[in-house]
């Protein structure tokens, strides 16, 4: 009988996990910056689960998923990747693979997860499994001279786009061959590309342009007609407002055929006509707009703002573009992420250490949640979305 | 001896500017708002970002007098903003000498 025994407790420590068995579709991850945390979360019952520490510098850190949505893999501002098991809630591995890094993207396989870094400036690339390093990309614009990295994206046909702040360009790398990178590169695209999305059908490449009053688009099917110009000279009539904190360019606020983006140095929200590329609108909002979020259907837009106007968010009716709601969170509203399907959104207030959850469609809230300077709510659908 | 006098006087004439002392909790406000929201460019640990690092290191060697224009006007050509209209001269005083003071920066 004794040595069945571990046979035993092996069966018994099977049929006890059996009984913890979950899917993780529901979950996700937030940011708690000033503490090197991440909160693991779920969103049928909105609650927390659990708390992993050790994450480094988390200012501006930004999450992609697993394309099993168990893992999320984190970067952090001080050049740290790492990756986290959601169901056993803890650090899986982590690796320090630059000085400074903005973010991230995971490929269309799942097999890669690229950074891109500020110091030095580049994209490296990694093995998604093992955080082994697979290729280097260094965004050398002229002889020892190398940019900062922007808006960074996976495309289909497992391929990354990136923008090079200090040298207007826009480049792709195509990951076909994973250790020999394919670099096509696009020149004087604008001035100061700030941030990027890409749009959900993986097609077109849209670079925020913090020196000019315009976009860069790329369409991604067609590369050989090159980056041209979008919404120019949106400010001509207004003089450039203070910028105290840059847009994001995170997803697509896309409802119907219309995208609504920030606009830089303006308090406003552009409505672009996706058939031509034309702006149709300016909405007029509270403040500098940093993240700017179409409701899984289209059919709401809610925004945030730079200090010192982060104490609020709109919501916006896409049909109508007038703002249905101003609401008052609390101080230092970060990020907003929509549950898969958008009936609820989550907000991080920061600097009242609080995460809230709203009814979209009552416009109420439902739930308050603490958390430590929370900012950025990463929800795991984001895996199966491209761009995201 | 005549140069090291020299440069004396001229420190305490530029650091002899000085208007009324904060409050605590206006200099705890000024704290959060430097890591914080100065750290949505600059890094929440001032390392730096798509702005540059504002540790003393980094800013070893520039004037005192820079950096108060820096952030009193801002600097043109670049995402650095005027923080004139939210910040009295008193609040951008201390917050340059809050960064260019040793072991000020986590």
């Amino acid at each position: 009988m004794k040595r069945w025994l571990p046979a035993l407790l092996i069966l018994f420590g099977t049929l006890a996990s059996a009984a913890a068995l979950r899917g993780t579709g529901d979950m996700g991850v937030v940011i708690e910056r000033a503490s090197g945390q991440v909160l693991i979360v779920e969103h049928s019952n909105d609650s927390e689960l659990a708390e992993v520490d050790g994450l480094g510098d988390l200012s501006h850190a930004s999450v992609v998923f697993s394309r099993d949505e168990r893992y999320a893999y984190v970067f952090g501002r001080d050049g740290g990747l790492s990756k986290i098991d959601l169901l056993n809630a803890k650090l899986d591995k982590r690796i320090l693979q630059s000085g400074n890094s903005i973010g991230g993207a995971i490929s269309q396989d799942g097999r890669l997860v690229a950074v891109s870094n500020y110091t030095p400036g580049g994209v490296r690339i990694f093995d998604a499994d093992t955080l082994a390093p697979v290729a280097d990309i260094p965004a050398e614009y002229a002889p020892g001279k190398r940019s900062k990295v922007v808006g960074l994206v996976d495309a289909p046909g497992n391929r990354f786009v990136f923008s090079l702040y200090d040298a207007d360009q826009i480049w792709v790398a195509d990951l076909g061959d994973p250790e020999k990178p394919v670099v096509t590169r696009f020149k004087g695209i604008g001035r100061a590309p700030y941030d990027a999305l890409i749009t959900p059908d993986g097609r077109y490449y849209v670079a925020g342009l913090f020196g000019e009053d315009s976009m860069a688009l790329l369409d991604l099917w067609h590369p050989e007609r090159g980056v041209r110009r979008i919404l120019r000279g949106y400010l001509a009539h207004d003089e450039r407002l203070p910028v105290y904190k840059m847009p994001h360019l995170e997803g697509w606020a896309l409802a119907g055929r219309f995208a609504f983006v920030p606009a830089v140095g303006q308090h406003q929200v552009l409505v672009i006509d996706t058939e031509n590329w034309k702006q149709v609108d300016a909405i007029e909002v509270h403040g500098q707009p940093v993240f700017v979020m179409a409701r899984p259907d289209g059919r709401q837009v809610w925004v945030n703002f730079a200090h010192p106007d982060n104490d609020t968010v709109q919501v916006i009716d896409a049909e109508s573009h007038r703002i249905v709601k101003t609401l008052k969170p609390g101080p230092a509203v970060l990020h907003m992420e929509f549950t898969p399907r958008g009936e609820k959104l989550w907000l991080s207030v920061r600097d009242a250490d609080r995460l809230q959850v709203y009814d979209t469609a009552t416009l109420k809230r439902l739930k308050e949640l603490p958390a430590k300077k929370p900012s950025g709510i990463f929800f795991t659908d984001r895996a199966h979305r491209i761009g995201l | 001896m005549p140069r090291p006098i020299t440069a004396l006087c001229l420190f305490v004439a530029s650091t002899g500017v000085l208007a009324a002392p904060l409050s605590g909790e206006r200099q705890a406000q000024l704290r959060s708002l430097l890591y914080q929201d100065c750290g949505s460019c600059h890094g929440m640990r001032l390392t730096g970002g798509l702005g540059p690092a504002l540790t003393p290191d980094a800013l070893a060697g520039k004037s005192r007098e820079l950096l108060l224009a820096t952030v009193r006007d801002g600097r043109a050509g670049t995402p650095m903003p005027p923080w004139k209209k939210l910040l009295s001269e008193a609040d951008i005083e201390w917050l340059v000498d809050y960064l260019m003071q040793p072991g000020a920066t986590r």
